[in-house]
């Protein structure tokens, strides 16, 4: 059990996506302008990665590695991971209006978002059995979560300063994105500590 | 015919100054901020991603009439993919230490927006030599932008470039350059100066996140939520100003 918590720990602080790993920045810094969008976003990207990598894990330990097709998996994975979106869009209209109107206009921008793709090779880089990929792959959802609540909330700060012409838009974006980068920093050697 | 090759030098040039993809158009942040730790680690990564872009460039610009349009996003993206795979088993084979430092971010070239944008914007439209050309000038433009980012970090962050220690002996290196924060800052630096010249000669300052420069935002859902949130918090801010009346 202990083992799982320190998964679920390590993808949401010392190995946050977005702010360790760089994946995922696009909308990061694209739709992180305002909670409410940076929620909805996160909640669609946490739904998606949990959802590719039930369905990637199979694939890929009775399909691929079982018949020495492991070099496929880049071209395999992107194309489920399309498809999949595709169908849990048509799904949720269908039988799920709710959950669709909350979701839905974040679901095909994720298609293409490397957090996605980057979680399922990594859960196999790392050798992860099933459970173990779901725990890191819902963590690293809840980190992306963490760190775009948060980066909204100093982007609506920043939208009221004084800023130098040249740092207008993006790059004081991302001089802040460093500073937020630099706080999860601290968490280095947290996890390992605790369950030590 | 010497004005078709005219053009076609353009087409290489304008990818790496005018239109250059990292700097200024703001495309594929990801690998630019991960990998941009070494001299080196740039300098492969920009060689991979710009070998799968011409690649994908002339296979796409070949196929362009036969590929339907409504399901030419799929077709691109099987294309890229297996251009990718190509790249990565050959990195694998010859330049294991490239792979070791490039890790899961070499697969991940699949998802990066410049090569799935040039094919988009440029590979669909016209034909193969021109295409390929746009590819070699944008893969250009991506790698000096990393090289210039993973020089400036290696040296600030371990002291060194190419590996070869300069001055860590002397006085210890600012290891943060090195570390993640050190990335958003460089970068956002370079683009702060880039916009300064930009500025300076008239040309269009790159503004916003990459989806409002990016040439498939017609087509791409971030592009259209980007200016959607615009929207609301234009309208945020002319609901305030009543507000203060």
């Amino acid at each position: 059990m202990t083992g799982y918590l320190a998964i679920f720990l390590t993808a949401i602080l010392t190995e946050n996506f977005v702010l360790a790993k760089f994946l995922g920045i696009c909308p990061f810094l694209g739709v992180s302008k305002k909670v409410n969008t940076a929620v909805g976003m996160s909640a669609a990207v946490i739904f998606v990665m949990a959802l590719a990598t039930a369905v990637t894990y199979p694939i890929n330990k009775y399909l691929l590695e079982s018949n020495g097709l492991g070099y496929l998996q880049t071209i395999v994975f992107i194309l489920v991971i399309a498809a999949l979106v595709q169908l849990v869009e048509i799904v949720l209209k269908k039988f799920m209006r709710p959950l669709y109107n909350s979701l839905g206009v974040y679901l095909p921008l994720i298609t293409t978002n490397c957090a996605v793709l980057g979680v399922v090779l990594l859960n196999i880089e790392k050798g992860y059995t099933f459970a173990e990929s779901m725990v890191n792959s819902v963590g690293a959802g809840v980190g992306f979560l963490v760190a775009m609540v948060m980066f909204a909330g100093v982007r609506q700060r920043l939208e009221n300063c004084d800023i130098p012409e040249m740092f207008k838009g993006l790059p004081i974006t991302l001089v802040a994105a460093c500073l937020v980068s630099l706080s999860f920093l601290g968490f280095g050697g947290m996890v390992e500590a605790i369950f030590a | 015919m010497s004005e078709k090759k005219v053009s076609n030098v353009t087409q290489i040039t304008k990818g790496i100054v005018r239109e250059n993809p990292v700097l200024r158009l703001v495309l594929g942040t990801c690998p630019t901020l991960a990998v941009s730790t070494s001299a080196v680690a740039a300098l492969g990564m920009g060689a991979a991603a710009t070998i799968v872009l011409i690649c994908s460039n002339i296979v796409i610009s070949a196929l362009r009439k036969v590929i339907p349009d409504k399901v030419r996003i799929p077709a691109f993206i099987t294309i890229i993919a297996g251009f990718v795979t190509m790249v990565q088993m050959l990195v694998k084979a010859f330049v294991p230490a490239i792979d070791e430092s490039l890790g899961i971010y070499l697969p991940l070239i699949v998802v990066n927006c410049i090569i799935l944008g040039r094919a988009e914007a440029f590979a669909c439209k016209n034909p193969v030599l021109a295409s390929a050309c746009d590819g070699l000038g944008m893969g250009i433009g991506f790698t000096a932008a990393l090289f210039l980012m993973g020089c400036i970090r290696e040296f600030l962050g371990a002291g060194a470039i190419f590996g070869i220690d300069i001055y860590s002996t002397v006085i210890d290196p600012v290891l943060i350059f090195i570390l993640p924060p050190g990335g958003f800052f460089v970068f956002g630096i370079l683009i702060a100066l880039v916009n300064k010249i930009s500025a300076k000669k008239g040309l269009p300052v790159a503004s916003g996140t990459g989806c409002s420069a990016c040439p498939c935002r017609s087509t791409c859902a971030q592009a259209k939520l980007e200016n959607d949130t615009m929207e609301v918090t234009a309208d945020g801010c002319t609901v305030k100003e009543v507000d203060g009346q």
